[in-house]
């Protein structure tokens, strides 16, 4: 029954026909093979969609899949039984599994049914905001699909498209490049805010984002930079016109800081082993890069020429565009485009067009030598390009132009038809750029005329003949002569040039010939080929006068001898170059529907500033902030600005750590964490298998942060209105859904160092609640410098630290000047040791060293993690009895309703909401920096504002103060 | 992006055909039939072939003609780069790729397609991560998937997709951990009748089968580095660390991938391990032809050569050939002009030879060009350009690992041209 077709249809006709939902997950994995093969092989499957769809509420993922693959197949014709299905995404889309949430948003989108355009546009712009970066990506990968759909939501999609391109994870920024080529290229003024961003976040994008995101950027620098070669070709251009206007004022080109982190960053990545990354790169370098500086793609395509050949004809065609405008760039290669006798034709014909172009006076020699092994060899089409290839290295190349004639006149002798055809076309189009100093080779092909029979090119010579017959003024009428002997043995394409011959002779030469062409004429007027007897009735009546001659026949001679234009010989890749390299249109030579043309250089460079990504948490500026809350989505802007400046800063230790790590390498007992992954931004799911755990703990359980000077909140975040929209849509289900587990965005400012003693220099800090990239057992802490003093700060850094044993501290890189009324910010790194400790140490100023300390507030030693409802009681039923502490409180007025209290205790910790089933109760899970131990928080609300506080941890004196802490914030 | 993909097999039927947008009619492959006409060889088909409104993009691997369709501008080389990424993620599960393997396992294949794209857009293409999804068919699971009915899609969710290492599944587990590194050259080279080099290259590839426990991470040094003059990498090999200290340093992929492949260039002078001294004489006006072949080793740092095969596409005068091998065994295609000798080992001390003569077809001229021969050989532990591991650490992990590196020299495109030198064109400078 596996077999045959006819089984697999009888076998799904069972499904159709059951009655119920078929008993037994094996029974629908059986029917799910059976349809998948059907729909393999394009046979028509449809008719079993309502059987399937009723599966789509499987509970077994597998099945689930499957149920999917078909539903998005099928969906487009049976649109009224697709929109059953439609619930049970949704209820997906909410699942606390990121994985489910992502597919079921995956599918979703898949389903081409406008009717649910609207469902989409809601899951989509949910998701955007998820807290799992995979689940944002799918969202990124549902902008497009969507889009296609109904185009009419552009609007609202660029809306989604902003807010992700923000994205701080190299997951996301590929796919959501993507979407913005696809849906709205031509925004480029969305990519300024994001530009350094992805500049940084490149190197460790999947491959394919690679691509993606090497071109769009490719395009951005074209509009925002100038032209780093612009006085070179400026040169060019002026030496062609007058040198009056020579003396132009020249402004010396400073590259932007900009294009040349662009550049930057996209080389290392010649070095990827996905032959499309590579080719991106190297357009990049060819449109972007200054000229002195193109020259290390040549290395890196020359390799790709050693993958499959599909890989070799795509590089080799932009090769040869690149090889006219940067010949210097693969002259050092020239051998590896040799050929060889097993490459297939068209790779040949390419790897030909690179060496034509690549010839000069010093390579020429060695390449001629080479294209006459060439043409030796059994492949015929590769041995006529050969012999343009010559006819063209002999119109570049002056010098070598009589060898090449000489060469191409031995190979009139070959006995090859299409040699001899070609050469003769070759000497024919060479020849007619300067005919007079090359009578000698017209009376040589005169002769041969005697010896080749090809009909093509005994054609092209008397054509020849003809056109030149003042240079051989003697040997024409006497090739006429012995053509007219031979003309009824001749093929049709001969006569009709024997005629012509006859005809341009007749014109200028009428004494000898007139004779000649009266035979020649009278001949062909009685051929058995119509062409040949029409020509010959037309050229008679052109050229013998006779007295009812028309006025044509005064005008004979400039009809049959006007000068002929020589054709030009010039590469078919020549100029391609306006179109981007690497693009399918350049391929073609022919514009591709949804090509962006890759704009010129503007004359003046836009505003760099406008990639700034300002800071604006300054004092001064929080109240304007606190001000304009409007309602955001997702993550608030001040967690974003930070993240940019731990981006900047985590780079550049990157490599101090890896020289660190070279020196402690025999040390080092783990090493889970390496550079990619340090700069990757997943906070949750990640289990941390770091085995190193410090017991050294001392613990102060009177420290209280109690010090804290001026707390400012930042702007709270907003419910947007949409997440109330959809309470509207669909009644909220069982099940919580994912806004709740945003994490908070309030932070708390504390100072470190009050301006009247700073003598002008304010410090403050704050726990950005982001994981410290360069040691992800370390607190981040941004600091922010506020110079009020009239003069500037100069070598801001830290220095004697003197710290609890165990304890660390990730200094920030030194600040050189800070100038005055300025404001700066950057971030260290504190190991606390998972204890409320300070951390003392003196931050030092060119002229004073000031005595500081930072004191954690229990609540920012930890980190969320992302737990299911499940992995939640399981883990709090495994920290019981001592581990547990329960208090009882009365909730303070304002802080009743489950959306007070979750937004109060994520300010008081760092923590992340677990989904639960019951709206009484909130549940929070974390785990401490250093060490990693669980904390886990649950609040149940009673009536009357009645609560029940429970933590879970294993480090009882962290449970003890953060009972204590959260205790406070919900009660005042 | 790719729209939809369609499986050609050398007869020209669609076998198999995935579409990841709307349906496109299967009719838009006779764009690609005409093309693939008009092509003398499988090879000419060319990869990118525009109809009114779709393109074809297409690669031939394994004779099966992978054809994509795509709609709007796309990189080229985006397309096909992905097309052999599929074909090797079914070589890597079903062992072959063949017409017979696909439809044998088409459900796999169909479901390692939904998994690679998304709307086009290539979603999960690491072999961890899809083995993670998909478990690769065995004849054990077969056999088990028939009795209880269970499939091959992977019961547990998969977290590979959500890693920062996405590269490696997690909770591996071997009771044996082993790392094996295999160093392979190969040489390009074209040798001129007169034994002298026109141009040789050396290009390697590490190939690595690493069974380790847990998260190992993996340094790797050689003991002369600055003969690589051009590497690319698999994504996991940190870069920085390269740059800075020529170190290859990286947490490894489960199981088989390639690490590195690396290029010696030409201006490194490259010792060609083989001589051929052959001699084709055909006489003017006699039917006959002698044939003459020696080959010897050279240069091979005392390791023997091995697998030695020769092949020669002769004239097309040629009717047929009498030679005799002083050692291995000999074939001539009388239909394809195909010459090829099966030389096996060489001992140097009784070089091979293939003398004999060729028989001419009645009336046809002599031809005027030498055939070239082509070589194929393999020389065991030896790596040509002379490149060397010194040494490679884990860290991470606490148990010793097995580890062992092998090296080996293939010819890659190795021929020899019997081309007459003596009738160069007349340069002047």
């Amino acid at each position: 029954v596996q077999n045959s077709d006819v089984g697999y249809f009888e076998n799904c006709r069972c499904v159709v026909f059951y009655e119920q939902p078929p008993p037994a997950c094996a029974v629908r994995s059986q029917k799910r093979s059976n349809c998948e093969p059907m729909i393999a092989r394009g046979k028509n499957a449809s008719d079993l969609f309502p059987a399937v769809v009723k599966n789509v509420a499987c509970k077994n993922i597998e099945v689930k899949k499957l149920v999917y693959v078909y539903l998005v197949r099928y969906a487009e014709e049976q649109q009224d039984l697709a929109l059953l299905s439609i619930s049970t995404f949704q209820r997906g889309l909410k699942d606390p599994n990121q994985l489910i949430r992502a597919s079921a948003l995956r599918v979703l989108s898949s389903i081409r049914v406008t009717i649910i355009v609207p469902i989409m546009m809601l899951a989509i712009k949910e998701a955007a905001s998820d807290m799992s970066p995979y689940v944002r990506k799918t969202a990124a990968h549902a902008i497009p699909k969507l889009y296609s759909l109904d185009p009419e939501q552009k609007d609202c999609l660029i809306e989604v498209i902003e807010k992700l391109l923000a994205d701080k994870t190299t997951l996301v920024a590929g796919s959501v490049v993507m979407a913005f080529e696809e849906v709205c290229p031509e925004r480029i003024d969305l990519i300024h805010k994001n530009y350094r961003k992805l500049c940084n976040l490149l190197i460790d994008v999947e491959e394919w984002g690679q691509v993606v995101i090497i071109n769009m950027l490719t395009r951005y620098a074209r509009t925002q930079f100038l032209n780093p070669n612009m006085n070179e070709d400026k040169e060019e251009k002026e030496k062609k016109k007058t040198e009056a206007t020579a003396i132009v004022k020249r402004k010396p080109y400073v590259m932007d800081p900009d294009h040349r982190l662009l550049l930057r960053n996209t080389k290392p990545l010649l070095q990827s082993r996905n032959a499309a990354v590579v080719m991106a790169v190297a357009q990049l370098y060819f449109h972007l890069a200054p000229k002195a500086e193109v020259g290390v793609i040549a290395k890196a395509l020359v390799r790709l020429m050693r993958s499959h050949s599909e890989v070799q004809y795509v590089v080799l065609q932009n090769v040869a565009t690149m090889s006219i405008k940067r010949r210097g760039m693969f002259e050092p290669y020239l051998k590896s485009f040799y050929i060889r006798s097993t490459d297939p034709t068209q790779i040949k014909v390419l790897k030909l067009e690179v060496l034509t172009n690549l010839a000069n006076e010093t390579n020429i020699s060695t390449i001629l030598r080479e294209f006459q092994t060439y043409i030796k060899s059994n492949d015929k089409d590769f041995v006529a390009a050969t012999i343009q290839a010559i006819g063209r290295c002999a119109t570049n190349i002056g010098e070598v132009r009589d060898t090449c004639l000489n060469g191409l006149v031995q190979l009139l002798s070959n006995r090859d038809e299409l040699v001899v055809a070609e050469s003769v076309v070759v000497i024919k189009k060479l020849l007619q750029m300067q005919p007079e100093q090359h009578s000698d080779i017209i009376k040589h092909m005169a002769k041969l005329t005697d010896n080749i029979q090809v009909p093509m090119a005994r054609a092209s010579i008397l054509w020849l003949i003809g056109e030149y017959c003042e240079h051989v003024p003697k040997i024409a009428p006497d090739v006429l002569r012995k053509m007219a002997k031979t003309f009824t043995n001749e093929e049709d394409i001969v006569k009709l040039q024997i005629i012509n011959l006859a005809a341009k002779l007749y014109l200028t030469n009428s004494k000898q010939t007139k004779l000649l062409t009266q035979y020649v004429l009278n001949l062909a007027k009685y051929d058995q080929n119509y062409d040949i007897r029409d020509r010959a009735r037309f050229i008679r009546q052109l050229i013998v006068p006779t007295d009812k001659s028309g006025a044509l026949s005064k005008y004979a001679k400039k009809l049959f001898l006007a000068l002929k234009p020589a054709p030009v010989l010039e590469s078919p890749f020549k100029d391609r170059d306006h179109f981007q390299l690497g693009s399918l249109s350049h391929l073609l030579n022919a514009k591709a529907g949804g090509y962006q043309v890759l704009p010129d250089w503007p004359e003046a460079a836009p505003d760099p500033s406008v990639r700034n990504v300002e800071v604006k948490e300054s004092v001064r500026a929080v109240e304007t902030v606190t001000k304009k809350s409007k309602p955001r989505i997702g993550s608030s802007e001040s967690e974003s600005e930070e993240d940019d400046d731990s981006e900047s800063e985590s780079s550049e230790s990157e490599e101090e750590e890896s020289e660190e790590e070279s020196e402690e390498e025999t040390k080092k007992k783990k090493k889970v964490g390496n550079e990619r992954l340090e700069n990757t931004r997943t906070t949750d799911i990640h289990t941390h298998t770091h085995s190193e755990r410090r017991n050294t703990h001392i613990l102060n359980c009177d420290s209280q942060p109690n010090t804290i000077a001026s707390v400012q909140v930042f702007d709270t975040i907003c419910k947007p209105a949409w997440l109330y929209m959809q309470f509207l849509l669909n009644p909220p289900l069982p099940v919580s859904v994912p806004q709740t587990i945003i994490p908070s965005g309030n932070l708390k400012t504390y100072e470190l160092l009050h301006r009247i003693t700073g003598e002008g220099l304010s410090v403050e800090y704050c726990f950005s609640r982001q994981p410290f990239s360069p040691d992800p057992h370390m607190v981040a802490v941004k600091i922010q410098f506020t110079n009020s003093a009239t003069s500037e700060a100069k070598s801001l850094h830290v220095e004697d630290a003197k710290l609890q044993s165990g304890m660390r501290i990730k200094e920030f890189p030194e600040i050189e000047v800070l100038p005055a009324g300025e404001t700066i910010s950057v971030v260290m790194g504190i190991d606390f040791c998972d204890s409320t400790q300070a951390a003392n140490f003196q931050l030092c100023t060119h002229t004073r060293k000031f005595f500081v300390s930072i004191q954690p507030p229990v609540g920012e030693l930890m980190m969320p993690i992302f737990m299911t409802e499940n992995e939640f009681k399981k883990e709090q039923g495994q920290l019981m009895g001592m581990n547990e502490i329960t208090e009882k409180l009365t909730l303070e007025e304002k802080c009743q309703g489950e959306h007070a209290v979750v937004q109060r205790v994520t300010t008081a910790a760092n923590l992340s909401r677990v989904p639960c089933g019951s709206d009484k109760e909130c549940r929070f899970a974390g785990k401490t920096v250093t060490s990693g131990s669980l904390v886990l928080v649950s609040v149940v609300t009673k009536e009357d504002g009645a609560a029940q506080l429970t933590v879970n941890c294993e480090k009882m004196v962290i449970g003890t103060m953060l009972v204590k802490d959260i205790h406070q914030a919900l009660t005042q | 992006m790719i729209h939809s993909l369609f499986l050609v097999n050398s007869s020209g039927d669609i076998f198999l055909e995935k579409h990841w947008k709307s349906v496109v009619s299967r009719s838009v492959c006779d764009y690609f039939f005409e093309a693939q006409e008009r092509a003398s060889e499988p090879e000419n088909v060319p990869p990118v072939i525009p109809t009114p409104h779709h393109y074809l993009i297409s690669v031939l691997r394994h004779r099966i003609y992978f054809v994509a369709v795509i709609q709007s501008e796309v990189p080229p080389l985006f397309v096909i780069e992905f097309l052999h990424r599929v074909v090797d993620t079914f070589q890597d599960y079903f062992g072959v790729c063949t017409e017979a393997a696909i439809k044998d396992n088409v459900v796999v294949v169909y479901e390692l397609l939904e998994e690679m794209l998304d709307n086009g857009f290539p979603l999960a293409t690491e072999s961890n991560i899809l083995k993670e999804l998909i478990k690769p068919p065995t004849i054990l699971r077969t056999v088990v998937n028939t009795i209880t009915g269970s499939t091959n899609v992977g019961e547990q969710l998969p977290t590979g997709q959500l890693s920062v290492v996405p590269w490696r599944r997690t909770g591996v587990k071997y009771t044996n951990n082993e790392a094996y590194f295999d160093v392979v050259e190969e040489i390009d080279a074209i040798i001129d009748k007169s034994g002298s080099t026109i141009t040789a290259e050396i290009q390697g590839v590490i190939d690595a089968c690493v069974k380790l426990t847990g998260m190992p991470d993996l340094t790797l040094s050689f003991m002369n580095p600055r003969l690589l003059d051009d590497v690319s990498f698999h994504p996991c090999v940190r870069f920085k660390r390269w740059e800075a200290e020529r170190i290859l340093s990286f947490i490894p992929p489960d199981g088989n991938f390639r690490l590195l492949s690396y290029h010696v260039s030409c201006q490194n002078l490259v010792a060609i391990p083989v001589y051929v001294k052959h001699n084709i004489t055909f006489r003017e006006g006699s039917s006959q032809g002698r044939f003459e072949l020696t080959l010897g080793p050279k240069q091979t740092m005392g390791k023997g050569l091995e697998a030695v095969l020769i092949s020669s596409q002769l004239p097309r005068g040629v009717l047929n050939t009498n030679l005799n091998p002083s050692q291995g065994t000999y074939n001539f295609d009388p239909v394809t002009k195909l010459l090829s000798w099966d030389v096996g080992k060489i001992n140097p001390q009784k070089l091979p030879s293939l003398k004999g003569s060729m028989s001419l077809q009645a009336g046809a001229s002599k031809p005027d060009e030498n055939p070239t021969i082509n070589i194929q050989f393999k020389i065991q532990q030896s790596a040509l350009s002379g490149l060397k591991v010194n040494r490679l650490d884990m860290y991470g992990e606490k148990y010793k690992p097995f580890k062992g590196i092998k090296y080996m020299t293939k010819a890659g495109k190795f021929q020899t041209k019997g081309l007459l030198r003596g009738r160069a064109w007349d340069l002047k400078n």
